[in-house]
């Protein structure tokens, strides 16, 4: 099984690295944009065929080291 | 005094810690690699200053998991002094042996260069050489040193006067232009409740010898080896 983790700021704690990128895509012409996030974006094979089981250990790598819950958020998906 | 100074891998601050407490103060230095688990007889620990394998994830959060930081610890539930400096504040952090998180610098930019940082709190067992006020003149390096917590830790903190120390102008003034990397607060040093961990972003060991030009950091280490004085009280402990 394969998870694909996504870890990127909380909404509300202020992205400098999202802010260049937006800023850059204005000055490109691309008025629309707003709000962007800047992540991480991690895969980790799993020996585990159990999806209730790689589950809850995806969540408890998040949660003790893929991402700091201070600051981060994290969302996966499971293949 | 016994000073144990830990090195991981990556760490490039840890000789500067040592030739401080051992050259520039005559105390006892044992250089502690990060595979150790026992720390036996030590007065305090210093977590120095680098790039503790290599920043990878984030800064500080694969160090935590080093065998030491386990003894590093318990040596802090039982009191004993912790210092950590840039990649050792990250560290702590990471641990949760300090509350809050770094972001990146708000710039982006990896910023080295001379700040100054004011002594917020002269009463903690790495401030008491300092007065209450003083301005200090103190190098910073580092891309991540924007400090986060939520309002609720940041209120508790300055309530218990845990923010040591602040970015502020030469004249001591804490004013938002004198924040060099976003931190909340201007926060540049905090300390625990209990008053015995300290993390800072500045480097005190960069700046600890008149023949370096500067010696302001010296003090934070002085204050370490000063047995209680009476005018230090404990910090109160309150629950966050």
């Amino acid at each position: 099984m394969k998870a694909k983790i996504h870890v990127t700021l909380k909404q509300g704690i202020l992205d400098p690295q999202g802010k260049a990128i937006e800023h850059a895509l204005d000055s490109l012409g691309f008025k629309n944009v707003g709000n962007v996030r800047v992540g991480k974006y991690m895969e980790v094979d799993l020996d585990e065929k159990d999806t209730v089981k790689a589950e809850a250990q995806v969540k408890a790598m998040c949660e003790k080291l893929l991402a700091n819950t201070i600051v981060e958020e994290y969302r996966y998906e499971l293949q | 005094m016994k000073i144990g100074v830990v090195v991981f891998p990556g760490s490039n601050c840890d000789h500067d810690c040592q030739h401080i407490f051992k050259d520039v103060l005559g105390q006892y230095v044992e250089m502690i690699w990060h595979k150790e688990t026992l720390l036996a007889g030590l007065d305090a620990i210093v977590l120095p200053g680098g790039f503790s394998y290599g920043d990878y994830l984030r800064t500080g959060a694969i160090a935590r998991f080093s065998p030491v930081m386990g003894a590093v610890k318990e040596f802090a539930k039982k009191g004993g002094m912790v210092l950590g400096i840039c990649n050792g504040f990250q560290i702590l952090l990471e641990a949760g042996l300090l509350p809050g998180a770094m972001l990146r610098n708000k710039s982006l930019h990896f910023i080295c260069k001379d700040v100054s940082v004011k002594v917020e709190n002269a009463a903690t067992s790495f401030t008491s050489a300092y007065e209450s006020g003083q301005v200090l003149k103190i190098p910073i390096a580092h891309a991540d040193g924007n400090y986060y917590t939520d309002p609720v830790t940041l209120a508790s903190m300055q309530a218990n006067a845990q923010i040591v120390l602040r970015y502020c102008t030469p004249e001591g003034k804490v004013m938002p232009e004198a924040n060099p990397n976003g931190s909340l607060d201007n926060i540049a040093g905090i300390i625990n409740a209990e008053g015995n961990v300290l993390g800072m972003m500045p480097h005190p060991e960069r700046c600890a010898e008149a023949v370096l030009g500067n010696d302001d950091g010296k003090r934070i280490f002085l204050s370490m080896l000063e047995p209680l004085k009476g005018n230090r009280k404990p910090l109160k402990m309150v629950g966050v």
